[in-house]
């Protein structure tokens, strides 16, 4: 989506500022009959949360030890995935957001915990906590806006890398946990600084991060495949928990993908912000830069209840098992406010979020200009763009926005259609 | 997070074959340890560490309508404690884990169990928690036991304990002590107690029944009748004071007079508080308190910076609540606090107070100011 502040509907321009803070008051509201009724039923439901977590790992990586038997191998894998995945989403996440620190539990506290992950919990909370949370959707501020390698908005501008996004999209998601530590550590941009010239924070970062990326190998590849060596079954355990670290990446990629990336999601201009966001703008910012997925409660809790995205943009360290409670009077705000409370189904903000990395890889307006009659030429024009220096993408991409403004104006109704679809 | 990190890598340094096969396990199950997922089998066994210890309590028992003793099993690294001791417990009340000092009720058992006994105070979170709330089951935390308030070996030839209302709990502990022997000991006992009416006397039928059958002589005054209990009376109903040893647990009041009294007389007193006697500080101006961490919060000037932090979500240490313990010992590296207990300001200047800053007991101190904590 193009920034709010270059649409030609700006979807908040009908609040005034006391709409704004008065959304903020109605939200302030809402979070605070939580934390007043936060207590014993919640601290028990993560707890459960945690145990069976632990027993369904334990349990799964003791039947691997028979996975030389293929069903064995099969009940495994499945168990050793979805623990992985409730201990990374419903659990690890949520933990290190802050969520359970009112527990004053030791053991469940965001400054103790340490997840299952390739990336460190220092590093995560950091880059998601600090830096996504703050600027949510603000494009060059946001790195989870395309986390750096894919352009995920018409005002990121295309370079011909973008071309290969599906693909480079794809195989960060099959080993997602690794591009999360390479995102953690701003791999890309500390490994362009000559090696002596790096800060002291990114190699010791690098150095954690490392450090924990061989525990976690040491512990799925080595240490649990050389306890099923007895039966044989040294090999299927290591496949099986390869196939269980993939099978987490994709899920907890896809519903990361969901979060922020369907079409329709708005995103925001970092020159349009104000240098003091008061709370009501920053709470509307997060309400339209979110999409919500809707679904069964056992896909609440296995998407760590990002499904409900909205309310936990708005209400980071609130409990997740409170979110779907929260959605309906979060939803009535928005009603009332005439804003768009974004939520589908999972297969649809997943088509939705890929469709918009697809038609992104490609310059703006390329797509929309774009008919079987005039493939050839276009196909020429993408060429010229992606062989081209910086001065020939320009002038193309100007032309190809002309063009698409003049379709635009040519078929202004069908198009309205479609936006409205 | 670094710290924490530290904790977990720095595993008790094992050697051998059964240390070989702990690191194995330990690196099966990493980020976790071996131990974080017995304790979801068998949180009571041993090498959890001596500061990891939980209990489980297999009784309440009712002692009065406002009183009830909790009987614990605890894990099998607590150290054992000497009767007169207390211990830190840690109750989930409402989900959120509170610690308080307790004293311990029992002398050793037999049977490896220990016991505290509660008062229900109006407005007391967890003594309510545990006198009304608490059931057979559940689990507690338990820190070691601690404290100095304990009888000598030898025992004195005299010895005089005063107690007023729930001041008994220790006392009664050293009492069940010295009787569950196979022989009595010689000790010339006088136990002065005052309580609020007969009715409201914890252990008031066993401290009757160890006066019935000779053990020692019971002074019982109920303050619904003969009022507070002073020095006077004190002097009066025991002629030979100044030949006894001393102990007295009770009210802030009680044992204030008391201290006085005895150092006038220049005579030995053994007391045990539990709660510290506190300066009025009411309406004094707080401060923003930072932490290491990056929290930040808004403290005023009554609240131990202990409070204020963990009510903000801040994991700290802490221990005894009442400035004895130096459990909750944090450096500050700039800014101003006040002791609660004296009214004394201390202040860190960075570049002036030395680099670590200085230290201070967040349990009695409030922020007189904008502070920072390293922590």
């Amino acid at each position: 989506m193009t920034a709010i502040t270059k649409k030609p509907e700006n979807p908040i321009a009908h609040l005034t500022e006391a709409d704004i803070e008065a959304i903020g008051a109605e939200l302030d509201a809402i979070r605070q009959e939580v934390i007043d009724s936060r207590g014993e039923s919640d601290a028990a439901y993560i707890r459960k949360v945690v145990d069976v977590q632990r027993k369904l790992e334990l349990g799964s990586r003791a039947v691997l030890l028979f996975s030389v038997l293929p069903p064995a191998w099969v009940v495994g894998t499945v168990g050793l995935s979805v623990a992985k995945i409730l201990e990374n989403m419903e659990i690890g996440h949520n933990v290190m957001h802050g969520q359970w620190d009112w527990m004053r539990d030791p053991k469940i506290h965001s400054t103790t915990w340490e997840w299952d992950n390739a990336s460190t919990a220092e590093g995560w909370k950091h880059s998601h906590n600090e830096v996504h949370h703050t600027y949510t959707n603000i494009v060059g501020k946001d790195n989870d806006l395309g986390y750096g390698i894919m352009r995920v908005d018409e005002d990121q501008r295309w370079h011909p890398m973008h071309l290969g996004q599906p693909v480079w999209n794809f195989i960060n998601a099959c080993f997602f946990e690794y591009g999360i530590a390479a995102y953690d550590l701003e791999l890309g941009k500390n490994l362009r600084i000559p090696k002596e010239k790096r800060s002291e924070s990114f190699k010791r970062s690098a150095r954690n991060t490392l450090r924990k990326i061989r525990k976690q190998a040491t512990k799925d590849y080595v240490v649990n495949p050389a306890l099923a060596i007895p039966t044989g079954s040294a090999i299927p355990a290591l496949t099986a928990n390869f196939v269980a670290n993939l099978v987490r990446n994709l899920w907890s990629h896809s519903v990361i993908m969901c979060g922020h990336f369907p079409e329709g999601v708005e995103t925001f201009e970092l020159k349009a912000i104000p240098d003091k966001e008061t709370r009501g703008q920053w709470y509307v910012r997060q309400m339209l830069g979110s999409a919500n997925i809707s679904g069964s409660k056992a896909m609440h809790i296995m998407t760590g209840n990002l499904s409900h995205q909205i309310e936990h943009h708005l209400f980071p360290d609130l409990p997740s098992n409170r979110y779907g409670e929260v959605a309906p009077k979060v939803k009535a705000v928005f009603d009332k406010y005439g804003l768009n409370y974004h939520s589908a189904s999972l297969p649809a903000q997943v088509g939705s979020a890929w469709h918009r990395v697809v038609r992104l890889s490609l310059p703006n307006g390329w797509l929309a200009t774009t008919n079987a009659k005039n493939l050839p030429s276009q196909l020429k024009l993408l060429y010229g763009m992606a062989t081209g220096d910086r001065r020939t993408r320009r002038v193309a991409q100007l032309h190809l926005e002309r063009q698409a403004r003049k379709q635009a104006a040519a078929d202004s109704g069908t198009t309205k259609a479609t936006v409205a679809a | 997070m670094s710290a924490t990190a530290a904790a977990r890598t720095a595993a008790p340094a094992r050697v051998g074959t059964r240390g070989l096969l702990r690191r194995v396990a330990d690196a099966a199950v990493s980020p976790l340890t071996v131990d974080d997922l017995l304790d979801h089998f068998h949180p009571l066994r041993g090498g959890t560490g001596a500061d990891q210890v939980k209990g489980r309590i297999v009784e309440v028992r009712p002692e009065t309508a406002e009183a009830a003793t909790i009987v614990i099993k605890p894990g099998r690294d607590w150290s054992g404690h000497i009767p007169g001791q207390y211990v830190r417990v840690g109750v989930d009340v409402d989900g959120i884990r509170l610690w308080r000092c307790y004293s311990l009720t029992h002398g050793p058992r037999p049977d490896g169990r220990i016991s505290i006994t509660v008062k229900a105070i109006p407005d007391g979170t967890v003594s309510q928690h545990l006198v009304r709330r608490a059931r057979a089951g559940q689990m507690l935390h338990l820190a070691q036991a601690e404290g100095e308030f304990v009888l000598p070996d030898p025992l004195p030839a005299k010895m005089l304990l005063v107690t007023a209302g729930s001041g008994i709990t220790p006392v009664i502990g050293m009492l069940r002590n010295l009787f569950s022997k196979a022989t009595l000991p010689a000790t010339d006992i006088v136990l002065v107690h005052s309580a609020m009416a007969r009715d409201e006397v914890i252990f008031g039928a066993e401290m009757r029944r160890y006066a019935a059958t000779g053990r020692l002589r019971l002074i019982e005054r109920h303050t619904d009748t003969d009022g507070l209990l002073t020095t006077a009376d004190l002097a009066a109903e025991v002629p030979d004071l100044a030949e006894r040893i001393a102990y007295a647990c009770g009210p802030v009041g009680l044992l204030d007079a008391l201290e006085e009294h005895y150092a006038e007389q220049r005579l030995t007193l053994h007391t045990e508080r539990f709660r510290p006697a506190m300066v009025d500080t009411d309406g004094a101006a707080g401060g923003t308190v930072t932490f290491a961490g990056g929290t930040s919060l808004t403290a005023d000037g009554s609240t131990p910076i202990l409070d204020a932090a963990e009510n903000a979500g801040v994991l700290m240490p802490s221990g005894c609540r009442m400035g004895i313990c130096m459990g909750c010992v944090l450096p500050m590296t700039s800014g101003a606090v006040r002791d609660l207990r004296t009214g004394e300001v201390t202040v860190a200047v960075p570049g002036e107070t030395g680099a670590g800053g200085v230290s201070i007991q967040t349990c009695v101190n409030a922020a007189a100011g904008d502070c920072q904590i390293n922590h």
